[in-house]
């Protein structure tokens, strides 16, 4: 049994952790230097953010697991973090639409978590708005100047907008956690931040000259902890180290 | 195949204590926009600095190194120019 504003907590250290991870294979790999640290600097951001999120949720589980039991001991479906956020980072561009998307939603919720009665939730918000409103500045110029850029750029693009774009769905569907945990009074539901979202996204990709795709009925079920066939692999990456070598510190 | 690089870019910063930008070393970026961000992620990890300068090389004009002997040693002999040459009347206490 564990408690909604539990679960809502892992959610969101679970984003945090799988896109660092995503992002972190990127390094030594990135197109130029700069944006090899550019992604870098990104993922040890969400790895940061996902420290503080996993600590604050061991607390409220309160069943003596730590950050470190939580990120690499877990089996895959307990995992909760969206789909959008493991799936493989495809090409360049692809990589930075997604970070677009994920970082326009990641800024309205801090903001709206800086207002929660978790002061140690609200804390992290504070810390981390910052964070997330650099990581979309970077990632929407990219987004405007590969989609408004040549015609292989603009085609890469909105490739990987149509292919993304589906996954974005999952962040706003309503579900008894989230509901739960407004009801409470503890923080916002996701659902709710959907439509400040679109208008913090469409600009750019206007501006990018990217077609919005439109919402169909496909839903990803990640944060239910039904994920892709892509999860695993990135775990055994992620927990390779832990489960070799238990409690292995460097 | 023709291989289009970016420009490059100087990168200058201010540190948290400091008054002028110094020069820290280059960056490649497409505009000045992402310049910008280069510098901020290239040269800033560490708590570097609080505000950042990027100019595209090409924009900086430089001497000659070659000139040199012309430019600067004409300069070495003038010991007068500096303020300390000067013997000052002991009634001026501090200067």
């Amino acid at each position: 049994m564990s408690s909604p504003h539990f679960q809502y907590t892992l959610r969101l250290a679970d984003n945090a952790l799988i896109l660092g991870q995503r992002l972190s294979e990127w390094c030594g790999h990135a197109p130029v230097l700069e944006e090899d640290l550019a992604l870098a600097n990104m993922a040890l951001d969400l790895i940061g953010q996902a420290r503080l999120l996993y600590a604050r949720a061991g607390h409220l589980e309160a069943a003596g697991r730590d950050e470190d039991q939580l990120a690499f001991l877990r089996p895959e479906s307990e995992y909760r973090n969206v789909t959008l956020v493991e799936l493989p980072n495809g090409d360049f561009g692809r990589t930075v639409v997604r970070n677009f998307l994920f970082s326009a939603f990641q800024l309205e919720l801090w903001q709206a978590l800086m207002t929660s009665q978790d002061l140690e939730l609200a804390a992290i918000a504070e810390k981390s708005l910052k964070e997330s409103r650099y990581h979309l500045r970077h990632n929407a110029d990219w987004v405007v100047r590969l989609g408004d850029g040549t015609e292989e750029s603009h085609a890469r693009t909105q490739a990987a907008l149509d292919y993304l774009w589906p996954y974005t769905a999952e962040l706003f569907t309503p579900d008894p956690i989230d509901n739960e945990v407004e009801a409470a009074g503890i923080t916002v539901a996701w659902s709710s931040l959907e439509a400040a979202w679109e208008e913090a996204v469409t600009p750019t990709l206007q501006q990018a000259t990217l077609a919005v795709p439109a919402r169909t009925a496909f839903r990803s079920q990640g944060k239910l902890g039904r994920h892709s066939e892509h999860m695993g692999y990135l775990l055994a990456d992620l927990q390779y180290l832990q489960r070799a070598y238990p409690g292995a510190q460097w | 195949m023709e291989r289009k690089e970016w420009p490059l870019w100087e990168v200058f910063i201010r540190n948290r204590n400091g008054l002028d930008h110094k020069h820290c070393g280059s960056v490649h970026a497409p505009d000045a926009r992402l310049a910008l961000q280069a510098a901020r992620d290239v040269y800033t990890r560490r708590q570097e600095g609080v505000s950042i300068w990027v100019v595209q090389a090409d924009h900086i004009v430089a001497s000659d190194p070659d000139a040199k002997p012309e430019m600067f040693d004409p300069a070495e002999d003038k010991i007068y120019r500096h303020p300390t040459f000067y013997k000052l009347p002991d009634d001026v206490d501090h200067m």
